[in-house]
C-alpha cells in the first residue's frame, strides 16, 4: 500500500467517525496546551525574576548587615545584635581598587507634600552613584550631586509617578517640596520606570543618603550596592569588602555579601526546576489523553470489526492493518498536538495582553517535548488497539465478531 | 484448476467437536460454475472460507493452479487472496464512508496499484456493471442491488481467477437477485471460476455443477 493511500485511508476513517475524532483531538489538544501554558508560566517567572535582578545593574554585589548564623545554646549575658553598616564603613569599602563605584541605600516611607497635595511614598537615601549602579535614567533635570557621602543636602529627585501626582504637567525643577518635616528642592525626575524587585521606581523620592539618615533618625544604611570593576574581579571585590568590614568590626564577619550572578544562577535553577515540574504535571494530561486514545481506538476496532475482516479478505496482511490503525492514532495525536500548540500559544498571547510585564514564553524544549510526548503517547497507546485489529480472525471479523 | 484433497476442519463448540468439513475432496476446473447447496451448518460457508484462504484446514491439501496453498505463510496467503480470489458477501461489506468508486478501488489500493492504473480499472468495471453514474455515491445512497453490484465490481477489479459468492442474493429482492446472478454468470462466461453458495434451489440449478453438502461432507 502506498504511503499517500495509507494517509488518505486514515483521514477517511477520522472523517467517518467525527465525534470520536473530535473527542480525541480535544483530549490531545488540552494536554499539549496545558504543557505549553504551564511551562510558559514557569519560564515566564524565571525570566521575570532574572530580568529583575539583571536590571539592578552589572557586576553587582549587594551588602546586607548581619549574616546567617546557627543560634542556640546558653543565651549571652549581654544582648547581642548585628553591628550596623555605617557610612564610614561604606567610605572604607570604597578604597578597594576592585570596586568601581558603590551606592549606600537608606530606605523609609514618608509623606511627601507640595502645596495642598500629599502622597505617602518610599524614600531612598543614596548617592550620585545610584544612577549608574542601578542603571536608572532621568526624564528631566539632574540626579543627586557628587557630594561628600556624609553631607546632608536639601535636594531630591522624584519618581515619574510621584512627579505626575504632585505637579501634573508643570515643571517641578527648582520647586521646594516637603518630606515629613524636612524640605528639599526638586532637581530631577526619573524616567518612567517599572517595578524593580517589588519596588515601584515611579513612586519614590531619592535624596542624599545623609539627608535620609537625618530624616529617619538613623545612623546605619539598609544596603550597599557595589559595582565591581569587572566580572573577573567580583570575587576580589567581595574579599576586599569582607576584609574591610572584618577590620572595622573587631574581626567579625557580620555582613552578608550577595553577588548578582549567584542570585541569578540560584533563581535560574529554582525556576528552571519549577518549569520542569509544571511541564511534568501537565504531561500527565497527555498521558490521560493517550489512555483516552487507546480506549476510543479499542471501541473503533470493535465498531469496525467487519471492515477489518473485509480488508483481510481483500488481501491485507496483518502488518498493513497494524500500520493503518497506527497511522490513524499518529494523525490524531499530531493534529491534536498542533491544535494544542495553537491553543497554548494563543493562550500565551492573551495572557501577555493582560499581564504585559510578565514575560509569558513557553521554552522551545517544552514545545518540542509536548508534541513529541503527544505523538509518542498516541503511538504507544494506539499500538494495543492496532494489534488487536491486526490479530482478528478474518472469518469471525467478517461476521462482526471480535 | 482447484483441487482439494481430504480437507478437514473441526471447530470446538463448548465441549463438543463439530466437523465443519469432514474429509472433503473436490476438483474444480478453470471456468467452472459451481453452486454449493445444503442446509444450515452443513459446511458450505466453511468450504468457501477454506477455498478463499480465510480459514486454514486442520488436515488435507488445497492446490490452486498447482500450488499447495495450505502450506503458505499468512503473508503469502494474503497475497494469493489479493491477486487470485474475489469475494462477494451476502451483506455486501461495503465501507460506509467510502464512495462506490473508492470501495471498488479498495483492493487495488491495498495492493499498492498506481493511482492512474487504479482509476482506469475502476472506471472500466464501473462501466461494465452500469455503475458509472453511481460512482460518487456512498453505500447508504445506493439500493441493495446497486450495493451488491458495487461489491461484485470490487471483487473483480483485481481480475481474479476464482470468484466466491456467499449467498449473494440473500439480502435482495427477486428482481435484484436475478440481476446479480446474471452479472455473476456473465463474469463466469468471461472465464472466471464461480462458486456460489446458496439456499435457493432455483438459483443453484443454474450452475453447471451442483455440490450438495451435509454435516461437512460432500455428497456423491
Amino acid at each position: 500500500m502506498r504511503l499517500n493511500d495509507i494517509v488518505q485511508f486514515a483521514f477517511h476513517a477520522m472523517q467517518g467517525y467525527r465525534t470520536r475524532t473530535y473527542l480525541m483531538l480535544l483530549a490531545m489538544a488540552i494536554g499539549v496546551a496545558s504543557v505549553v501554558l504551564l511551562t510558559s508560566l514557569g519560564e515566564g517567572a524565571r525570566l521575570y525574576v532574572t530580568q529583575q535582578f539583571s536590571s539592578l545593574g552589572t557586576n553587582l554585589l549587594i551588602i546586607l548587615p548581619g549574616r546567617s548564623e546557627t543560634t542556640g545554646g546558653a543565651p549571652p549575658m549581654m544582648g547581642e545584635t548585628p553591628r550596623d553598616l555605617t557610612l564610614q564603613d561604606v567610605q572604607a569599602m570604597q578604597r578597594s581598587r576592585h570596586i568601581r563605584q558603590l551606592a549606600p541605600i537608606v530606605v523609609g516611607a514618608a509623606p511627601v507634600s507640595y502645596r495642598q497635595l500629599e502622597r505617602e511614598v518610599m524614600i531612598l537615601g543614596s548617592t550620585a552613584s545610584l544612577l549608574p549602579v542601578r542603571q536608572l535614567t532621568l526624564s528631566r533635570g539632574q540626579f543627586l550631586p557628587e557630594l561628600e557621602i556624609t553631607r546632608a543636602y536639601p535636594v531630591c529627585v522624584l519618581g515619574y509617578t510621584l512627579y505626575k501626582e504632585l505637579f501634573g504637567i508643570a515643571s517641578p525643577l527648582g520647586e521646594w517640596i516637603r518630606v515629613n518635616e524636612y524640605r528639599c528642592r526638586v532637581i530631577g525626575v526619573l524616567d518612567e520606570e517599572g517595578m524593580s524587585l517589588g519596588m515601584d521606581m515611579g513612586d519614590v523620592l531619592i535624596m542624599p543618603v545623609a539627608s535620609a539618615q537625618t530624616l529617619f533618625n538613623v545612623n546605619s544604611v539598609f544596603r550597599v550596592l557595589i559595582e565591581a570593576r569587572g566580572a573577573d574581579v567580583m570575587e576580589k571585590a567581595k574579599q576586599d569588602v569582607l576584609e574591610t568590614i572584618r577590620a572595622r568590626h573587631d574581626g567579625e564577619d557580620d555582613i552578608t555579601v550577595l553577588s548578582q550572578d549567584a542570585l541569578l544562577s540560584t533563581f535560574d535553577r529554582i525556576f528552571s526546576a519549577l518549569t520542569y515540574s509544571l511541564g511534568g504535571i501537565a504531561a500527565i494530561s497527555l498521558l490521560v489523553a493517550g489512555i483516552m486514545i487507546m480506549n476510543v481506538m479499542l471501541v473503533a476496532v470493535a465498531q469496525r470489526t467487519s471492515e477489518i475482516g473485509l480488508l483481510k479478505a481483500l488481501g491485507s496482511p496483518r502488518q498493513q492493518i497494524l500500520m493503518l490503525f497506527l497511522t490513524e492514532s499518529a494523525f490524531l495525536s499530531i493534529i491534536g498536538a498542533m491544535f494544542g500548540l495553537l491553543i497554548g500559544l494563543g493562550g500565551n498571547w492573551v495572557l501577555q495582553q493582560y499581564f504585559p510585564d510578565f514575560p509569558f514564553q513557553a521554552p522551545n524544549w517544552a514545545l518540542w517535548a509536548a508534541v513529541g510526548v503527544a505523538v509518542t503517547t498516541g503511538l504507544v497507546f494506539g499500538l494495543l488497539p492496532a494489534r488487536r485489529a491486526a490479530e482478528l480472525d478474518p472469518v469471525q471479523a467478517l461476521s462482526g465478531q471480535s | 484448476m482447484i483441487k482439494l484433497n481430504h480437507i478437514s476442519r473441526t471447530f470446538k463448540v463448548g465441549d463438543e467437536l463439530v466437523h465443519g468439513l469432514d474429509d472433503v475432496s473436490l476438483e474444480i476446473q478453470d471456468g467452472d460454475y459451481l453452486s454449493i447447496m445444503g442446509p444450515s451448518g452443513s459446511g458450505k460457508s466453511t468450504l468457501l472460507n477454506v477455498l478463499g484462504l480465510l480459514d486454514r484446514p486442520d488436515a488435507g491439501d488445497y492446490f490452486l493452479n498447482g500450488d499447495n496453498v495450505t502450506q503458505l505463510t499468512e503473508l503469502e496467503q494474503a497475497r494469493v487472496r489479493r491477486e487470485k480470489i474475489g469475494f462477494v458477501f451476502q451483506t455486501f461489506h461495503l465501507v460506509p464512508r467510502l464512495t462506490a468508486a473508492e470501495n471498488i478501488a479498495l483492493p487495488l489500493t491495498l495492493a499498492g496499484v498506481d493511482h492512474d492504473e487504479r482509476d482506469q480499472r475502476v472506471q472500466d468495471v464501473l462501466a461494465a456493471l452500469n455503475l458509472t453514474d453511481r460512482s460518487h455515491h456512498r453505500p447508504d445512497q445506493l439500493s441493495g442491488g446497486q450495493r451488491q453490484r458495487v461489491a461484485i465490481a470490487r471483487a473483480v477489479v483485481t481480475k481474479p481467477v476464482l470468484l466466491l459468492a456467499d449467498e449473494p442474493t440473500g439480502n435482495l429482492d427477486h428482481a435484484s437477485g436475478i440481476d446479480v446472478i446474471n452479472i455473476l454468470e456473465q463474469l463466469n462466461e468471461q472465464g472466471i471460476t464461480l462458486l456460489l453458495v446458496t439456499h435457493d434451489t432455483e438459483l443453484g440449478r443454474r450452475a453447471s455443477r451442483i455440490i450438495h453438502m451435509v454435516d461437512g461432507k460432500v455428497l456423491p
